[in-house]
């Protein structure tokens, strides 16, 4: 009730920090405040004119280390609706190839004087690392198995426009939880949200003590899926499908894949969330994924955009 | 004025005042120590005092204490291939500014100590180059590849005084069985570092709540205790000389005790680290907190110090692991593992005088007489006729651990900031004060 108050008064809650990191080292207040802020995106984007230049003579730099279609695509749409100069570091072609260290990179675009960096890295506080040696705001855009801050915001978004609310939903978080930053970040943010979380996978991919996190792991979808209003299933990293985890992909679809037997067990009205790129007839049923009365993951694409819009606008005002 | 074995002159001389521990002997008592022209011990105790020593140097050392230098048995010592690290002369003043006088080096340099022809030179780089003793292990298998055994017997002949592959464990249960049953002819020391290889694959970290939250590939205990429940298994059939390097987990004292329990003979050990830091201390990222094995809950910890009051862990090591800049500025995943800890090694030990946790004689136990024992080394008492390697300290000094003031020549220390008490004041090498603040 309290939440619901605080999503009400869209009163100015200043966000003083330089860096988005992660989930955890965020308050209740600034989640909210960056989710009130995406909800003006929302609108903003469907219109014809989608430009502002709120962050006009700004410049933003996506600095991916590993692939990405959709987290740097739309990194970079947000930053130039809001009128910033964007671009994509190509790191494959980089002389991080050629023995170059992060911090070496990160010192050599720091004498560019972007006001923003935002990072993807494979290695686990890679963003924290790079953070500190930096004069310009960071953003974490996933780092390792650790977080990905702007994934748990854009899902927390997508929940509360299709219900209205997080608190008191019970939210399933299916898949390779062990190897997710998107279910480290959205288990922080939806708890400290109030929703009841719950994890599915099989043990091998469970991460130790992770329900000291405040969750309830459950290695069975029957039981795990039971009365919950979300299920958010996880992309399964083919990799790890070749006997060191689980069997194979038949047995793992066969317990563990979303499918229209398996969504039964939760509630009639249950959504599906899938941060993406799916594996269609792996971790979800080809025609499920795409039912438009149950799947809302082009959703998640589109409050991606407006989330991203606000987190970029919240740093750059924290930095006046 | 007489020319000791270096061929520097040395007077005769007295240290005097102290109190003097010296476990092997069973001595604490106030008194001073003789030492002769030619360096060596000539008496000690309460019956060394101003007025008995004669023409001699004295140094009064009221209030201070008077320890048998210490025999460090994990260290790294970076030649050759990693001069860039630490080479013998830095690590040399690192140590006599920690107390320490002898060393045990590690064979995981570039090349491999794997061969009687880089043993001796590396014998002969430290003869030349090393104001500290250095007594060198070679490694257990040819290249540390875990695969063939190393010629014990002609490495042995040559002056190593144990067998190690150092960072990296065995894991093959024939090799092993053979080391055990071949080192057994040579009266071979094996020394193993315990870690099961593919449960350890790419962790960085103990695996628990913290590798969770960090999001970190987390080595599991039973990483160590199973190597552990192996080794005393084997050497259960064959009775050969065997030392644990390190320990991490409280399961594997568990394991060590049961055994200990059948009268199964052999040794462990521990770094000041795992006494001293816990996982938590890990913070984010704090790379210079990466080791290996890795730090652990902070029940694992007290159950070390537990084991080392009770006599289960033999002797504790600074497992001094220099690494230069370039290999700490990376990520959690790629930075390297280890830290520099020769010259806060005693002090750090001190705390747990301070705290309560372990007397003062285990301390000094564990790192003077147990190691010298185990590894064969003349050093570590005051026995008449040692070399005259001597440790004096201000028990209560308090100072802070601070990088830029380390003299090893990388700064990678754990405990950067660390409030310590308990400073080295003088060392003695072969009867010469080579160390004084």
């Amino acid at each position: 009730m309290i939440l619901m108050a605080l999503f009400k008064t869209k009163q100015a809650v200043k966000y003083d920090k330089k860096h988005l990191l992660g989930i955890q080292g965020l308050s209740i207040p600034e989640i909210v405040h960056i989710l009130n802020e995406s909800e003006s995106f929302v609108k903003l984007n469907r219109k014809d004119n989608k430009k502002l230049d709120l962050l006009k003579g700004k410049t933003q730099i996506n600095l991916f280390f590993e692939s990405s279609t959709r987290t740097l695509s739309s990194f970079e749409l947000a930053g130039k609706r809001l009128g910033a100069d964007v671009m994509n570091m190509n790191v494959s072609n980089s002389a991080i190839k050629k023995g170059e260290t992060l911090i070496d990179t990160a010192m050599t675009l720091n004498a560019m004087h972007p006001d923003i960096l935002v990072i993807r890295h494979g290695d686990s506080g890679a963003a924290n690392l790079l953070s500190r040696k930096v004069n310009c705001s960071v953003i974490n855009a996933g780092d390792g198995w650790r977080e990905h801050p702007t994934q748990a915001l854009l899902d927390a978004m997508t929940i509360k426009m299709n219900r209205g609310k997080i608190e008191g939903l019970k939210i399933a978080i299916c898949g390779d939880i062990m190897h997710s930053r998107v279910a480290r970040s959205n288990i922080y943010l939806l708890t400290m949200m109030g929703a009841e979380v719950r994890v599915i996978a099989p043990s091998t991919m469970m991460p130790k003590d992770i329900s000291k996190f405040g969750v309830k792991v459950h290695t069975n979808m029957e039981n795990g899926l039971k009365d919950v209003d979300i299920i958010m299933m996880l992309r399964m990293q083919l990799e790890r499908m070749d006997g060191s985890y689980i069997p194979s992909t038949r047995e793992y679809y066969e317990f563990f894949a979303l499918d229209y037997k398996k969504i039964k067990y939760a509630k009639d009205n249950a959504l599906i969330m899938h941060p993406g790129p799916m594996n269609r007839g792996i971790e979800i049923d080809a025609t499920l994924a795409d039912d438009i009365n149950r799947s809302i993951i082009v959703q998640q694409v589109e409050m991606g955009v407006a989330v991203r819009m606000a987190c970029l606008k919240i740093l750059m005002e924290s930095q006046l | 004025m007489f020319k000791n074995f270096d061929g520097e002159s040395v007077m005769k001389s007295a240290i005097i005042n102290a109190r003097i521990i010296d476990t092997k002997n069973n001595i604490d008592e106030l008194g001073g120590v003789l030492i002769n022209e030619k360096g060596f011990i000539d008496a000690c105790g309460k019956k060394i005092t101003k007025d008995n020593v004669g023409d001699t140097k004295v140094y009064d050392c009221k209030n201070k204490l008077l320890i048998p230098g210490i025999v460090d048995a994990r260290v790294f010592a970076g030649e050759p291939g990693f001069e860039y690290k630490e080479n013998y002369r830095t690590l040399s003043q690192a140590a006599i500014s920690g107390g320490v006088t002898s060393v045990v080096t590690m064979p995981n340099t570039n090349p491999i100590i794997d061969n009687v022809s880089t043993f001796d030179f590396i014998k002969r780089r430290a003869r030349d180059k090393s104001l500290i003793k250095i007594y060198s292990l070679a490694s257990l298998t040819k290249n540390i590849e875990g695969n063939e055994i190393t010629e014990f017997g002609l490495l042995k002949l040559n002056g190593a005084v144990g067998f190690t592959d150092g960072i990296k464990c065995v894991q093959k249960n024939d090799v092993m069985d053979k080391i055990f049953n071949y080192g057994k002819n040579q009266d071979a020391l094996i020394i193993q570092f315990p870690q099961d290889n593919e449960l350890s694959k790419n962790g960085v970290i103990n695996q628990s709540l913290i590798s969770t939250k960090l999001g970190l590939k987390g080595i599991p205990e039973y990483a160590e205790s199973l190597v552990i429940e192996r080794d005393l298994r084997l050497l259960s059939q064959y009775h050969s000389k065997y030392h644990i390097s390190l320990l991490s987990s409280r399961k594997s004292l568990e394991i060590i005790k049961y055994w200990k329990n059948k009268n199964l003979n052999f040794t462990s050990g521990v770094s000041i680290n795992h006494l001293s830091l816990n996982e938590n201390d890990i913070g984010e990222f704090k790379t210079f907190l990466k080791l290996s094995p890795p730090l652990r809950e902070d029940q694992d910890r007290m159950e070390l110090i537990k084991g080392v009051r009770d006599g289960v862990i033999d002797i504790i090591v600074s497992d001094h692991k220099p690494e230069d800049e370039e290999s700490k500025r990376l990520t959690f995943d790629k930075c390297n593992a280890g830290a520099s800890g020769v010259e806060t090694f005693l002090s750090l030990a001190l705390e747990q005088y301070h705290n309560g946790n372990l007397d003062l004689k285990k301390i000094v136990k564990c790192i003077t007489e147990n190691p010298a024992k185990i590894f064969g080394i003349n050093a570590g008492s005051l026995d008449v006729g040692l070399p005259a390697d001597i440790t004096v300290l201000d028990l209560d000094k308090p100072w802070v651990v601070k990088r830029e003031n380390l003299k090893s020549k990388s700064k990678n220390t754990a405990i950067e900031n660390k409030k310590l008490q308990g400073k080295v004041e003088k060392t003695f090498l072969n009867g010469k004060l080579v160390f004084e603040i």
